[in-house]
């Protein structure tokens, strides 16, 4: 009963696909989709750690510490234009937007 | 070794669940609430993998920060979630689909790769035993070393994504009295106060 790297990378992939399927799931709460983010970049941060732990290598876990980084402003930022959009128009559903017209 | 494979099953299937209930839970405070469990439990395999300064930084930073702006966002704005739960159905096949197809792929990946073994050998910051240096020492002295260019440069990303955050919300209403110190102190006698010549009994 020896939990080895494949059991922790079975989890990542697990929660990955979890959240690439939150994001069509919830098509048009911007924050949900935001939220799936954060988990599909758990998922990464599970993976590299564990690569890190079983090949004996510390790269692994610098380079979770950086995607931590990323996550981290990209919530914040993301979460300000979704501030100044819900203010702009009153309400946040993605098929709202559609100023553009693509 | 028992004890840890049970303790990794269970921080796993909880993971999982919590994973599962951010996307499907109809409120979306109750989704945030999951995604912190989520966090936690995530935060515990990695302890488990023997990474604790990450499993530390991933509780102090998500779950101090980041889950708690999402928070805020939710309860800060007023929107009508029942009416964003509309079509919910409407996008299940088709996610179910790409989750189908996504795990295929990935199973197809797990089953048919191999560690080669010289990776051990090739690694570019092996592990110092853990009997010599904590894992909080051994990130350190290779970060402050190795990777500290990386280093500074994500403290930029940080500050770009405040000053950017900042900017996006901060706004000034034209409509809202504010104190400006220069006009009080620059306030003349004449402007303040006036005289009158009231006749006695007329009042003004």
């Amino acid at each position: 009963m020896i939990i080895g790297l494949g059991h922790y990378l079975t989890v990542a992939a697990i929660l990955f696909t979890i959240g690439v399927f939150g994001i069509f799931l919830n098509r048009k709460n911007v924050i949900i989709i935001l939220m799936s983010i954060e988990l599909m970049l758990l998922a990464v941060n599970i993976n590299l750690v564990a690569f890190s732990s079983f090949l004996h290598d510390l790269t692994g876990q610098v380079f979770a510490l950086f995607v931590l980084t990323v996550a981290a402003a990209e919530a914040a930022i993301g979460l300000a234009i979704l501030v100044t959009y819900f203010r702009n128009r009153g309400s946040i559903a993605v098929d709202d937007v559609n100023l553009m017209k693509g | 070794m028992i004890v840890t494979a049970i303790a990794f099953y269970v921080f796993a299937a909880i993971v999982i669940a919590a994973g599962f209930m951010v996307i499907a839970a109809r409120n979306p405070v109750h989704s945030v609430l999951f995604l912190i469990l989520a966090f936690f439990n995530a935060a515990a395999l990695f302890v488990l993998m023997g990474a604790e300064f990450i499993a530390l930084i991933l509780v102090i930073v998500y779950v101090g920060a980041v889950a708690v702006l999402f928070l805020f966002v939710v309860m800060m704005l007023d929107i009508d979630f029942v009416e964003l739960r509309r079509g919910f159905l409407q996008y299940l096949p088709v996610g179910a689909l790409l989750g189908l197809v996504l795990v295929l792929e990935l199973a197809l990946v797990g089953a048919s790769w191999i560690i080669t073994p010289d990776a051990v050998a090739a690694a570019a910051s092996p592990v110092p035993s853990m009997a010599d240096v904590t894992n909080t020492r051994a990130l350190g002295q290779v970060i402050y070393t190795q990777y500290m260019y990386l280093f500074q440069a994500s403290g930029l990303i940080l500050l770009v994504a405040m000053v950017g955050a900042i900017v996006l919300t901060l706004r000034h209403r034209p409509d809202i009295k504010r104190q400006v110190i220069a006009h009080q102190v620059g306030r003349k006698r004449s402007e303040g106060v006036e005289y009158k010549d009231v006749k006695p009994g007329q009042g003004l």
